[in-house]
């Protein structure tokens, strides 16, 4: 559509005769935000206010009970211990997903800028996973995980070991969504950091091999340091990212087995949408919402006391 | 965020290149045992990544009876599109297939419109308020969508919007970080390509759509595409706000009609490879320009 607009304005301009620039009033320009600001304003800040309303009573999905309760959904949620297992599991996920997934995708972008050629192919492998929606990567992922048939167990059985129960095992399906979870997902730091890497000027190279660095030295010495910018950026968004976290758990494993795979957002849902509780729901959300903007702020803080 | 290197980087997409085979020859020529050690870690990695799509496909291609025998050995009944015919022509595939193309469709076309639109608001004109305004669009970027699923649904209930298209797709419209990266972008376009256009007697509309589109189109593609995998991709909206079958998104039927196929694995391992394809085919038709999306924009999704 752009493309036949932009076709017909010149020839359907008017011949030159106003050479008024003033026909561009000061403040017309508010007109192209309008749009935007409508939406802005049904879809996110009205929900963030009504959400906090919400909060405050004792709202149903089923729609009985809206009196005003104040803070008693709050002092609740503080009492509650799902409410704290949950954020203990949002907060193991995040430590266990955020490191490997900004190590890893270093040394795979790194890997794929000094290796092999066919660049095209590695970056392939490694980016394909990040474009699969969630269900395709929990159907397949269950079925490697089946006891049985499922391609892990049957190679474990057949190398002579016990069957492990990758997603019905306390303990061990924290594990199977940390690692679907980098499997996934690795692909966006590794283009990230891809492009970041690709962004050293040759010259800073030259001058090291002149000076008769060594493959490790040049690693550590140039490589690292030039593209701390991207790392510093990519822990961020992988920090605030993980601790999202809701569709591979409830796909996997509904946050079971007991609870050992709930997340805050898994929580959030399960109250809400299960248990009809609105108004609590919405009160978890806000004090996930608050730690949230504490450890941006914490990051933003460290992350602007290293470039000074 | 540095905007300039990145956006430096995504206009010299051949010099970047040819600047870094030169660099790869450069580094592997000094070591061998490094090279090979280096060469060995990435055909590991990568076929770790590849397996278990590889896994997938080739279960697709299977009878039911050897999709549920032992995962490596041949099957005996022969390879077979059976699982596929059987997916397309009896299942809803076809139908949330659909589905998801005309929700991504509209979410990337009104997405990127109204976007647009704010972004040469924000940085070409001049008006009461702009500048509060941007700062909270800016704020807003932090706002988790997620947690409020809650008052959205509960919203779109009031606006009796459940289980209609318009319910999906209008909720996904508002993306403060497209704003961002466009007004970052045409931050960057020369003033004085407008003033000519302006004497000529251009108003802003026009101004907007014959000078600043055109010179923007890179970044309008990159942002497009985008919004478009985010689209396609959204799980948990989708959801929420629908229980009509008939509207379900393919990532939603996928995932909540289960036992769809009673347990016919090649048949729901020849859904999810058919789910995955769109996305494939745009990667790979798109794959320069979402590489170079990715580097000028440095945004998040998951």
């Amino acid at each position: 559509m752009n493309t036949v607009l932009t076709e017909l304005a010149p020839s359907a301009a008017p011949p030159i005769t106003q050479k008024t620039p003033a026909k561009v009033r000061k403040g017309s320009g508010f007109w192209f935000v309008v749009p935007f600001l409508i939406a802005f304003a049904l879809f996110l800040l009205w929900p963030i206010v009504s959400g906090l309303w919400m909060s405050l009573t004792n709202q149903s999905l089923t729609g009985s009970g809206t009196g005003f309760t104040g803070l008693s959904n709050y002092a609740e949620a503080l009492g509650d211990a799902a409410v704290w297992q949950s954020l203990w599991n949002t907060a193991v996920f995040t430590i266990a997903t955020a490191a490997p997934l900004v190590v890893l995708s270093f040394v795979m972008a790194y890997l794929v800028y000094v290796g092999l050629p066919g660049q095209w192919l590695w970056r392939m492998s490694f980016f394909t996973p990040y474009l699969l929606p969630v269900s395709v990567v929990a159907a397949l992922w269950q079925w490697m995980f089946q006891p049985g048939f499922g391609l892990i167990n049957s190679i474990l059985t057949q190398l002579g070991f016990a069957e492990i129960g990758f997603l019905d095992q306390q303990g061990v399906a924290m594990f199977s969504i940390v690692l679907v979870t980098i499997w996934w997902t690795v692909g966006f730091n590794f283009l990230l950091y891809l492009s970041a890497l690709q962004n050293i000027p040759d010259h800073v190279f030259e001058a090291a091999q002149l000076d008769g660095a060594g493959p490790w030295r040049r690693l550590v010495s140039i490589i690292v340091p030039m593209v701390n910018k991207t790392t510093v950026m990519i822990v961020m968004l992988q920090i605030l990212a993980s601790l999202k976290v809701f569709e591979q758990i409830y796909l996997l494993t509904s946050g079971g087995p007991r609870g050992s795979t709930r997340s805050v957002l898994e929580y959030i849902y399960d109250v809400g949408f299960s248990g009809y509780r609105l108004g609590y729901a919405s009160a978890i959300s806000y004090l996930f919402f608050a730690l949230i903007v504490v450890v941006a702020v914490v990051q933003l803080r460290i992350m602007n006391r290293k470039e000074h | 965020m540095s905007t300039q290197t990145k956006i430096r980087a995504s206009r010299a997409p051949k010099a970047t290149r040819a600047q870094n085979q030169r660099t790869s020859a450069l580094t592997i020529g000094t070591s061998k045992g490094w090279t090979g050690g280096a060469i060995t870690a990435l055909i590991l990695l990568a076929l770790m990544w590849v397996l278990p799509i590889l896994w997938g496909v080739t279960t697709s291609l299977k009878s039911e009876k050897d999709a549920a025998g032992p995962p490596l050995s041949a099957p005996s009944e022969g390879w077979t599109l059976d699982a596929y015919i059987q997916v397309l022509t009896k299942g809803e595939i076809p139908r949330w297939m659909f589905n998801s193309f005309f929700v991504a469709v509209a979410v990337t076309v009104l997405t990127v419109a109204i976007s647009a639109l704010a972004a040469y608001g924000f940085s070409r004109t001049e008006f009461r308020g702009r500048k509060w305004l941007f700062a909270l669009t800016i704020a807003s970027i932090m706002v988790p969508g997620q947690i409020l699923i809650v008052p959205l649904f509960q919203q779109m209930n009031s606006m009796r919007l459940t289980d209609t298209f318009a319910g999906i797709i209008l909720p996904q419209i508002v993306a403060p970080m497209m704003v961002f990266i466009m007004k970052n972008f045409f931050d960057t376009i020369p003033k004085e390509l407008e003033e000519a256009a302006r004497i000529d007697g251009a108003g802003r509309m026009r101004i907007f759509m014959t000078i600043i589109v055109p010179l923007s189109r890179p970044i309008l593609m990159a942002v497009s595409i985008f919004v478009f995998i985010g689209a396609w991709n959204n799980f948990l909206w989708p959801f929420i706000v629908t229980n009509n079958p008939d509207l379900l998104t393919l990532p939603v039927g996928l995932a909540t009609v289960k036992n769809a196929y009673g347990v016919q694995y090649a048949q729901s391992m020849a859904s999810a490879i058919l789910a995955a394809l769109p996305l494939m085919v745009v990667f790979a038709l798109f794959q320069r320009q979402i590489v170079k999306g990715f580097a000028t924009s440095g945004m998040g999704g998951q």
